[in-house]
């Protein structure tokens, strides 16, 4: 009876899950989403807590509660640590599977080694792999996100790195073999912590090439890997509730570490073994053009005569914590009749969606955030492009530059529009360390500063002039 | 839900594991392409929450009548998942009231 009321509980969740995945399709229903999320859940959790061999309920109290002390204030970061955020949940993810791993293989080895068959020993080191490389490569790139300081920021690279990295992960499988060739040796338990100390270590060496413009793709994987070793628990538990919100989960991060690795023109070996931003020196195109700077109060009369304006934000946007003033750059512009675009770049940001966020957050309505695709064919229309902190995402080098490491990646065609305005923090060039001939063009325009206080200038600017003209 | 009497009794049909995975994973790509690509950060944290689902694998480790060392490591697996669940479902909430047409 139990057995049938839980069966069927998970049955019902799966459902609620694949409906509330549907329920993202479109910004309308997407709050239906977490309703039916935490519906499923509560029904699991419930099923799964009131069958007979849950015994001891005092720890499962205190983990519940302590989940929801450190939970809550998760969910209240600032959306510019949204990335850094997540990365952090894949880590919890990760460890949870790597830990229920090592519970069933002590219990296995303890209580019912007949349960260790090869097929259910391979899934369980398949998990703890799976795990614990997700947990020390998520709490990696949470910490470069969160540019803590002993995590270097840029890539670290050294001779045959790639070398070492797979060696690792071969030993790792390697060791795998002999625990599920013979899993209740004396020696086996020594033998599959070295499994567990080897995946710990592949996550690190995973993650510390990576540079942050790889974020997106990366964060992807995880979320990949993250499913992937739940998938791997519910083989391990005999639980297909868990497989199949495994394998959504998985699915799920497999598309997005696509549409990543297109948008940036990359394979996954490429991002995973290819160290961006360290390797190429500077590629110099043609001869070195001087900027021109424009000030605050040029830029805003340009925007005034506008009536088109395209705003492309990067990660530079995000940084400053921008994205409130552009609201109110957006408002004045509007008021005067000017139609004002979103340009949004599938790798913006370091997460996939991070700019969205931003400006829905500052109230900008989604209608008005328009998908690289679907702006570029309007780009010669448009008066004035305003870049704000984007660098690599706007460089037409990728257009033309075989040498160029963003060669073959699609841009925002910004250059073809008739004026360009870029609010750049620095003079040093972008995160992959490329110059970007669109600062030097003919037609474009720098305002050198914080994007926040740029903008904020040009909103006064724009508030107070609006009588003398 | 794992049971040890059953799966003492008769061994798990991974077969069948198998099976729903490979079907799971295919529902999966075709519900995931069509999400709104404005959403794709929720969504992220939304496919987190749920995959937290991992929470019912750690009850069972935790409630069950095994040794200690055991059900800690199952309480922390616990308590990784509970704080998924919660921060997962509630941040994807915060973000998704903030889409608004104009």
């Amino acid at each position: 009876m139990t057995y049938a009321v839980a069966q069927a509980a998970a049955i019902l969740a799966t459902a609620l899950f694949i409906f509330s995945l549907y329920w993202m399709n479109d910004p309308k229903t997407a709050r239906h989403a977490v309703v039916a999320g935490v519906t499923g859940m509560v029904v699991a959790v419930l099923a799964t807590w009131f069958q007979p061999e849950i015994v001891h309920h005092g720890w499962i109290v205190l983990a519940i509660v302590a989940g929801f002390v450190v939970g809550v204030p998760l969910s209240l970061v600032p959306l510019t640590a949204v990335p850094q955020r997540t990365a952090l949940s894949h880590a919890f993810g990760g460890l949870a599977a790597g830990l229920v791993g090592t519970a069933e293989y002590l219990l296995g080895v303890s209580e019912h080694p007949a349960q260790l068959t090869a097929f259910r020993m391979s899934a369980i080191v398949a998990e703890v792999i799976l795990g614990f490389l997700t947990f020390t490569g998520s709490l990696m790139a949470a910490g470069k996100l969160q540019e803590v300081k002993w995590i270097p920021q840029r890539p670290v690279t050294y001779p045959g790195q790639n070398v070492v990295n797979i060696g690792v992960l071969v030993v790792a499988a390697a060791l795998g073999v002999v625990v599920v060739m013979h899993p209740t040796a004396a020696w086996s338990a020594q033998v599959f912590y070295g499994i567990v100390g080897l995946a710990v270590l592949f996550g690190v060496l995973l993650i510390i090439p990576i540079g942050g413009a790889d974020m997106p793709t990366v964060i992807s994987i995880l979320n990949s890997y993250a499913g992937l070793s739940a998938v791997a628990m519910g083989f391990v538990l005999n639980n297909k509730l868990l497989v199949t919100a495994g394998a959504l989960d998985g699915s799920s991060g497999l598309i997005l570490s696509i549409i990543m690795c297109r948008a940036m023109n990359r394979s996954f070996t490429n991002v995973l073994f290819g160290a961006f931003g360290t390797v190429q020196k500077t590629v110099t195109i043609g001869e070195q053009k001087a900027w021109k700077q424009e000030t605050v109060e040029g830029a805003a009369q340009l925007l005034e005569q506008a009536s088109l304006v395209v705003v492309i934000p990067g990660y530079g946007m995000a940084v400053a914590q921008a994205q409130h003033k552009v609201r109110e750059l957006y408002d004045q512009l509007t008021k005067r009749g000017i139609t004002v675009k979103f340009a949004i770049h599938p790798v913006a940001g370091r997460m996939p969606g991070h700019m969205n966020v931003l400006l829905a957050e500052a109230n900008i309505p989604y209608t008005a955030l328009v998908e690289m695709e679907e702006i570029n064919p309007d780009m010669p229309q448009c008066d004035v492009a305003l870049v704000i902190g984007a660098n690599d995402v706007v460089n037409p080098a990728a257009r033309y530059a075989k040498g160029s490491p963003i060669y073959g990646m699609p841009i925002i065609d910004a250059d073809k529009a008739k004026t360009v305005l870029a609010i750049k923090r620095s003079k040093n060039p972008g995160f992959a360390g490329i110059d970007n001939e669109l600062y030097v063009q003919d037609n474009t325009w720098m305002l050198f500063g914080d994007a926040k206080a740029v903008i904020g200038d040009l909103v006064k600017q724009l508030a107070g002039g609006s009588g003398l003209h | 839900m794992i049971d040890p009497v059953t799966a003492q009794a008769a061994p798990p049909d991974y077969w069948s594991m198998l099976f729903v995975f490979v079907l799971a994973t295919f529902i999966g790509l075709g519900v995931i392409r069509r999400v709104s690509r404005l959403l794709y950060t929720p969504l992220m944290s939304l496919t987190n929450a749920i995959s937290a689902i991992a929470v019912v694998g750690s009850i069972a480790v935790t409630g069950a009548e095994y040794p200690k060392l055991i059900r800690l490591l199952g309480g922390i697996a616990l308590f990784a998942s509970m704080t998924n669940i919660v921060s997962g479902f509630l941040i994807t909430d915060r973000m998704l009231k903030m889409f608004k047409k104009q």
